[in-house]
Parts: C-alpha cells; structure tokens; sequence
C-alpha cells in the first residue's frame, strides 16, 4: 500500500538518522536554539508571574484610594474628608492609612512603614518583612533601632517576621502601631496619608470617584483597576527594555540559523545530490529538511521551555533579577508560583521557531533543487 | 521501449561557454535488451543517459517512453507512447522511481548509513510501507551475496560489493529498464567480468539495460544486443542487432 | 506604542510573511511572465524550481497567518486592561481606527492562502502545470493583501497607547469609548436564526447534491462563501449570547477564552475550514474540463465538499447542541 502516511514516516525516520549521523555540526546548532528559547522562555515567564504576583498583591487593596494633591504632589489629607466622602451614596466605608518610606543611612536601604488597619500590634513593638529581617540581621525578639524625624532613635522590638512565602509583598515592610508612626513622622493631627473607600457595587466605582473629585477638587481618587493597569504598563515597560534585546537576540539568532542552513557541508551537498539522482523528487528533499527542522526546533523548544521553567520557579530567575526589578539592597528571594499558558508559549513559539523557520526555508530549497544528473558526473 | 527523435542537449544557451553535448541523436532502445554506448570521454554518453533516464530535459527533439504506466496519465492515452520531453521535473521523478534503476560509476552510495538502508533509499519517498520494501531489500542483497553485509556502513565494503550494492539499490523500485554509467570504471577484469554476469541475469529476467562504457569488456561483450558508437554528442556507428 | 513581547512576536512574523511574500510575488510575476513549460531553457528550468520555493513559502505563510490570526486575538484580549473601559479583545481592537481592519485582513487572508494551496495542490497533479496562470494570478492579489495587513497591524500596534494613570489621570473617568459592533450586534436574534439554519440547510443539501451528482459546483462555492458571512453575523447576534448566558454580551472573541472551554477555536476553525474547502470546489470549477487533470479534479472537488460539509455540519451540531443543552434562553 502506497500511503502519504507512510512517504512521511519514511521521510522522518531518514531525516532522524541524518541528524544523528551529522551530530557535532547538529548539536552546536541545538545548544544555540535551546539557549535562544531558555533565555526568551524565561523573560516571558518571569515578567508574567511578576504580574501576577502583583495582581495577587492589589486583590488585597483597597477598591479605591483617596489621596490629596498639593502643587501636583501626594501631600497628607485630612480625616474630616473621610466622613464627608462615607456620606456619598455606595461608598460602605472608609478608613485612614498610615503609611511611608523610611531610608536606613547605616544599612542603605528603604524600608516601607506601614500601620495596619486594625490595631495588631502594641506600641514598641513591629514586625518585619524577611528583606528587612537578612538587611538588618536580626530575628524574631530582636530590637530594631530607627531615627525618628526629629533624630531621636526609636528602639522597636521585633514581634514576628512574614513568611517568605509573601515576600514580594512584604519584603521590605516594617509594620508599626499607630503611636510609634507619629513618634517617627510627627504628622499634624487629624491627617493621614490616604483614605481607602470601600464600594459595594464595583459599577458605581467611576461615579463615586467622579463625585470625590467634584467635592474635594484637591484630591485624586485612584481605583484599583487604574492600579493594575499601571503596574501592567510598568512591567511591560520593563518588559519592553528586554524586548529590545529579545528582538536583537531573535535577530542574531536569525542570522545564525541562516548561516547554519546554508552552510551545507560538502558531504551534505553530495548525499542530497544522490537523493535526487535515486528518485527523490524536490519535495521530497524539502519534506526531509522540513522534518529535520521539526525535530530540532521541537528539541529545543522543549528543553529550553524545560530549563526556564526551573530557572524562573525553582532559581528565582537568578540570572537577570537584577536587570529586571532594579537595583535594589533588599532585593525579596522568593520563590515565584508556578504557572505557564498557552499564551505563553504561542508567544515564545513566534519569537523563537518562527524565525527559524523562515531563516531555513530558501538554504533548504537551494539545497533540495540540486540538478538530478549532477550526481551523475563527481 | 525508448525512441529518441533529433534530440539535442545545450549547456549555458546564450553564454560564452555555450556547449552543445548532444548533437540531433535520434535512435532506439528495444525492451528487453541489451544496449550500449560506447565513445571516447566527453563524446555525451552520460548526458545522453541522463535525458533518456528522465533525469534532465532536452534541448529540443522528442523522448518518448512505450508501455509504461503513471499515476498522472490516465484515461484512453495510457496505452500510447509517453512523450516525456516537455514534462516538469516533478513526474519525471516519478517516472525515473518507477521505471529506471540507475548504476553509477561512483557508486555514489551515501556514506554513514548501513549498505541495507542505502538499497531501500530510493523506495522511502514512494509511500510504500518500510517492512515491504525492506523485505525486498534484504531479498535483492541475498540475490547478489551482500546479504551478510546488510548491517555494515558501507564504509566498510570493498569495491565489488559495493557494486553489488548498488545492484541492489537500482533494482529495489522493481524498475523495467536499467541504466548503468561506466559500471566497471572502478573494477578490475574480474570483477568487470561478474558485473557482465549479473547484467546477464538482469537480460534474463527481462530488465532493459542500457550501458555507457568504453571498456572492452563491456562492448565487446557477447551480451550485447546492440553497441552504439558516439563521438562529439553525435552517433557515428551501430552495430549488433536491431 | 505598548511593548509586549507578543506584539514584538507578531511584528517580527508579520515582518517575515511580507518579506517571504514579497519574494514569492516577485518570481510569481516572473513566472506569469516568462513560463513556457515546452522550453528545455535554463531559464524555464530556473522557474520551475522556483515554483517548489514558492509553494513552500506560501504553505508557511499560510500557517503562520493561521497562528498569527489566533495570537492577534489572543494578544488584543490580553491588552484589554490597559485601556479603560475595555473589557475584552473586543475592545483593544477598537482603541484605533485599525484594530478591526487588520483581523478582517487577517480571516481574509488566511481564506485566500487557503484557497492558494488548494489551486497548487491540484495545479502539481497535472503534467503540464495547467493552472500556472490562474495560481500566480491569484498570488499578485494575495501578496498587497498580505503587506497590507503587515502595514495596518504595525500602524494598529505602533498607535496602542497605554492609560497610565500617572500621566493622565482625566483618562480615568472616562466612560466607555467603544461600542462592541453595534451593527451586527443588534440584528434581531429571531430572524438572524432562522437565515443561520436556513442558509446551512441550503449550503447543506447543495453540497450533497454536488457531491453526489457533480452538479452545482458554483452554488455550492457561492453558498459556501455565504454561509460563511451570515454565520459569522449569526455569531456576534445570537450564538455568542447561548454560551455567555448572558443578554447582551456579543462579544465574539471570550468564546476563545478558557472559561468557555475554548470552544470558540472549534467553532472558528470549522467555519474557516469548511469555507476555504467549499470555495476551492468553486475555483476548481472551471478547470475540470483540462485533460491533464480530468481525472484528478472531481475527485479533488468531492472530497473539498465533503469536508465542507463535515465542517459546516460540526460547526451547526456545536452550536445546536448549546442551545439546547443550555438553561438559557433569548428573552
Ligand atoms: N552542466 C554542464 N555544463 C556545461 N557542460 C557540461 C555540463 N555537463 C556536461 N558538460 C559537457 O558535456 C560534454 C559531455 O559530457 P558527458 O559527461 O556526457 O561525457 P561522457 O561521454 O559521459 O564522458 P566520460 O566518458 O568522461 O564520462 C563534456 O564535454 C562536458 O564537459
Ligand atoms: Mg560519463
């Protein structure tokens, strides 16, 4: 039985032993396109589980967020505007923050302070997130020692630490009762940093805003959706930096490819010259190439997807962090969760196999339409 | 049985190196016979070959093939000659699978692979399933002694089997008629003298053959049906039968 | 300009299928030119395996436009947050005046490249190549088609700006700017279904007509091309609305998105499938009286209609079954 299932099987297992028969100039190829798809798989990915993390950070906040805007700056705002603003139809509540940065000159880092919403902790006592915790090299019944703005040390003692699991959240947290704040910042009374609204109906989020900007024009109310969207952008931003290099590496890799396919042996040359010569047809010849294509694009997809799932969830994308996330001391060594999507992967496919693909195409036609007779005379 | 009406055969038309390597041949080859060129190096035999083996196309002049079948030509024409002048390459390669097994004089057998796979090479693009073909393979290496080798990369033959190898490796397609370009260039006498028994057989189980040779051994062969003389892309004599 | 990797993905294939098209279109016209299949001229030759370059060029091009036609929706949807007042692909693609242009670029394309193979694939069964003409013909209307989207998507992707609330905070109460194709979206769900059924019927029983009797072969090419129009509306209008369970969602595209089981990826390519097989049967038609290929195009046609009507009948049996099997109901 004559099948063009069988001509492919033929085909493929021909184009499996002429891989293995050509292993050295074949596996630099392999370890070039495996890299190409290690160091791009691994770009996507991690930019990818940042954004979720962060997603998973602002499911947590507030829906909304109230701040005052003085000369264009966040400035403090005042607590009577949290009572005027519960009176709008749809908001359920609203509460004060306390929050603010803290720069350590000793250790060289900054430190977020922040005042939980219900009254978790004594004054004199804080907790801390793990960055804070190695930066300072202190545990759990350990004293933390901070100058307040008036360049008193405030001596706080250190009441827990937060899971590492939570670490890009709380990495660099200090949380602190709402006394030991005002000893720190020494903020005028009845102000705060900004107020959190709740609303009930996530519809009437846009008009309760708008009617926030109407009342207070010097306030800037920021919705949670508008958050996301800016941490979005600020990944993909920093996303886009890397994309500049992706597209010079996908280039260069191009260029590789290319080179690779068309730089056909003489060896090479001379055995597809008899493949025509014995009855194989053109097609027959580019189906050969196309099936070596498949087989090493697919390996190296495969391992290289492989090797940065690891890299990204198992070594904490050890190799570019820094380049990524900014340079910061208190960098969080956390493991991120696991997840791929096809998306991701269709993506990576188009970065990665695509350009093969198409690099290989024309050195794969120039080299199955050798004449048929020029076997014939070598 | 293979008729050739004022073929003629230029390299690089219009260039400098304009070459004319047959000149307006017009002859024909009987099935089931034994057919030979013969001439002087560069006289246009393996070119000549090469256009009846379907392997390039003339110039100008007509090639036509009698009794053979395609999967493209269907219907009421299928009894008449097959004018192959003319046709893309793409059923020329159809035709040369199915109709000719082709002898080198380099062998020109792929180095790597076992000699068992290079005999079933040329059968892979057909669609026939790879157990039947290999069965015929095996078959054909018992047929001609290489059978132990099967296994062995070719590398490792000597001169004969190789040839036999490459026996094999034309004859796996079942082909009708059988083309052979210098096939004892690389053998000596006795060798040459073996080869000439398995062209016998070949003759015998009804194969056309077609040889390009200008050892003595060949043409002078009593094998030999028809010896066609050829000199500057041209004929210059005919003997034997026909 | 939003930086996404898929947007890089898409450009840089985008990029790739023009050049290669380029390139094909350019040996295409030379080949229209210049082809005489009785020369044994270096020339002809040289043409000839061109051919085996351009068939594989246009067999990749046509599966990147394939993938490149998925991602794009993928990509829109995945956008959507960026802009306020999206809440889907659908409303990415509205953000500029080229959003919707380049998909219909896109499907149209992907009909053509398809219906390209099929011309090559019965064109390569004939010994004297007897659809040279019309094959390379139809490549100098695909390959503008083809830059042109290349062109539309760049201006599409280059024009996405992001709100960002720190640069624009107005931005923020803005209310929705985009109407989800209001047009189709409104057509009454009554008479929408009663044209969907009866245009499959119709598409059907042509089919087998033409199937069975060798008749018909332009209808069925038409009704095909149709059915492929008004199931497409019928889509947006009510299809969509069975597997949403909701009122007034239209939205083609969530019907890609996991939480319908991405049952939209069989609906879509059962539809495009089984309109670039019914309209092969129609291109195919008048070339059916060439002796070189008079055994090989009806048995080519018939088994174009067949998957047609497999694919049609899929496509309808996914849609019933919904409607059936769903609680839901058009009020
Ligand atoms: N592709 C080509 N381009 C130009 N000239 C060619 C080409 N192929 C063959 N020739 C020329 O055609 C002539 C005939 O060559 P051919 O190989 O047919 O001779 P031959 O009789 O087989 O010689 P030999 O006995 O040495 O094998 C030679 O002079 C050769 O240089
Ligand atoms: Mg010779």
């Amino acid at each position: 039985m004559s099948t063009p299932l069988n001509r492919h099987s033929n085909i493929l297992d021909f184009a499996l032993s002429s891989l293995l028969r050509r292993k050295s100039k074949n596996f630099s190829l392999l370890v070039v396109y495996t890299l190409i798809v290690f160091v791009i798989a691994s770009l996507i990915f991690f930019v990818q589980a940042l954004k979720r993390e962060a997603a998973q950070i602002l499911k947590e906040a507030p829906d909304m967020v109230v701040q005052r805007m003085v000369a264009g700056r966040h400035d403090l705002i005042p607590v009577a505007y949290g009572e005027q603003i519960s009176a709008i139809r749809g908001v359920t509540a609203v509460s004060p923050r306390l929050w603010g940065y803290y720069y350590d000159q000793v250790f060289g880092a900054n430190y977020t302070l922040l005042v939980p919403e219900k009254n978790l902790l004594e004054p004199g006592s804080i907790m801390i997130g793990p960055g804070v915790a190695r930066n300072q090299r202190i545990q759990a019944g350990d004293m933390l020692a901070l100058k307040t703005s008036r360049n008193i040390p405030l001596l706080l003692t250190v009441q827990d630490l937060y899971p590492s699991s939570s670490e890009l959240i709380s990495s660099d947290l200090i949380v602190l009762s709402a006394e030991d704040f005002q000893t720190m910042f020494n903020l005028p009374a009845g102000q705060v940093t900004d107020l959190a609204v709740t609303v009930a109906n996530p519809r009437e989020q846009v008009t309760v805003a708008a009617k926030i900007a109407e009342l207070f024009p010097d306030t800037r109310p920021i919705l949670k959706s508008e958050m996301l969207r800016t941490y979005d952008s600020l990944f993909e931003w920093r996303g886009g930096m890397i994309v500049v290099v992706l597209a010079v590496a996908v280039l260069s890799f191009i260029i590789f490819a290319w080179d690779k396919a068309t730089g056909l042996s003489a060896e090479e040359r001379k055995e597809i010259g008899i493949l025509k010569s014995i009855g194989w047809e053109t097609s027959d010849v580019l189906l050969l190439k196309f099936w070596e294509g498949i087989v090493v694009s697919l390996t190296a997809f495969l391992v290289g997807v492989v090797l940065a799932y690891g890299h990204v969830f198992f070594f904490s994308a050890a190799l570019f962090e820094h380049a990524l996330k900014g340079w910061s001391v208190i960098y969080p060594q956390f493991k991120l969760t696991p997840v791929i999507d096809v998306y991701q992967l269709t993506v990576l496919f188009f970065l990665t196999v695509l350009p093969y693909t198409a690099a290989t195409i024309i050195p794969a036609w120039l080299s199955a339409t050798v004449p048929p007779d020029a076997a014939m005379r070598s | 049985m293979i008729l050739l009406t004022n073929v003629t055969k230029t390299y690089n038309t219009g260039k400098h190196n304009q070459f004319t390597a047959v000149d307006d041949v017009s002859l024909t080859v009987e099935a089931g016979r034994l057919t030979i060129l013969k001439g002087p190096s560069g006289s246009g035999k393996t070119t000549l070959m090469a256009l009846i083996g379907c392997m390039a196309r003339p110039s100008s002049g007509r090639i036509q093939l009698h009794n053979i079948r395609t999967s493209f030509f269907t219907g009421a024409d299928s009894r008449a000659p097959l004018d192959i002048t003319s046709l893309p390459e793409r059923f020329l390669t159809e035709i040369r699978r199915t109709t000719f097994g082709f002898i080198f004089q380099q062998f020109n057998l792929v180095k790597g692979i076992s000699a068992l796979e290079n005999v079933m090479l040329p059968a892979y693009p057909t669609g026939e399933s790879q157990g039947a073909f290999r069965r015929r393979a095996l078959e054909l290496m018992e047929l001609f002694a290489v059978a132990r080798h099967a296994a062995s990369p070719v590398e490792w033959l000597s001169g004969g089997e190789l040839q036999r190898v490459a026996i094999a490796r034309a004859l796996i397609n079942n082909p009708a008629i059988v083309i052979a370009d210098e096939p004892t260039a690389h053998l000596d006498s006795k060798l040459s003298r073996e080869f000439m028994e398995m062209v016998g057989t070949l003759k015998a189980g009804g194969k056309t053959v077609l040889i390009a040779s200008h050892d003595p051994l060949v043409y002078d062969s009593e094998l030999a049906d028809t010896v066609i003389g050829m000199r500057d892309g041209r004929i210059t004599g005919l003997s034997g039968l026909s | 300009m939003i930086q996404h990797p898929a947007i890089l993905a898409l450009t840089i294939a985008s990029l790739m299928t023009g050049l290669m098209l380029i390139y094909a279109g350019w040996y295409g016209t030379w080949i229209l030119d210049k082809w005489d299949l009785h020369s044994g001229s270096e020339l002809q030759l040289n043409l000839e395996r061109r051919t085996y370059l351009i068939s594989v060029i246009l067999s990749y091009a046509l599966l990147f436009q394939i993938a490149s036609l998925f991602l794009y929706i993928f990509t829109a949807d995945n956008l959507h947050s960026q802009f306020t007042g999206a809440m889907c692909a659908a409303g990415s693609l509205g953000v500029n005046s080229f959003g919707y242009p380049v998909l219909i670029l896109k499907i149209l394309n992907c009909l053509l490249a398809g219906v390209w193979l099929i011309i090559n694939h019965v064109d390569t069964r004939g010994y004297d190549y007897p659809l040279i003409k019309a094959k390379y013909g139809l490549l100098n209307v695909l390959v503008p088609l083809v830059l042109l989207e290349v062109v539309f998507q760049f201006v599409y992707f280059f024009n996405l700006k992001a709100d960002v609330i720190t640069s624009c905070c107005g931005s923020l109460f803005s209310t929705d700017k985009h109407s989800i194709a209001g047009e189709i979206a409104g057509l009454p769900s009554g008479p929408m279904q009663a044209a969907f059924f009866g245009i499959m019927a119709a598409t059907v029983v042509c089919g087998m007509v033409f199937f069975l009797k060798k008749r018909g072969g332009y209808l069925f090419a038409a009704l095909s091309a149709l059915t492929f129009l008004v199931s497409s509306a019928a889509l947006v209008s009510f299809i969509c609305l069975y597997f949403y369970e909701l009122p007034s969602h239209h939205c083609p595209f969530c019907i890609l998105q996991k939480e319908y089981h991405y049952i939209g990826y069989a609906l879509y390519a059962t539809l495009l499938g089984g309109t670039v097989s019914g309209l092969g049967v129609g291109v195919l038609m008048p070339f059916s009286t060439c002796s070189s290929l008079s055994g090989v195009i009806p048995n080519i046609q018939r088994r174009l209609a067949a998957t047609t009507l497999i694919m049609y009948l899929l496509f309808t049996l996914i849609v019933v079954w919904r409607m059936l099997s769903t609680s839901f109901t058009l009020g």
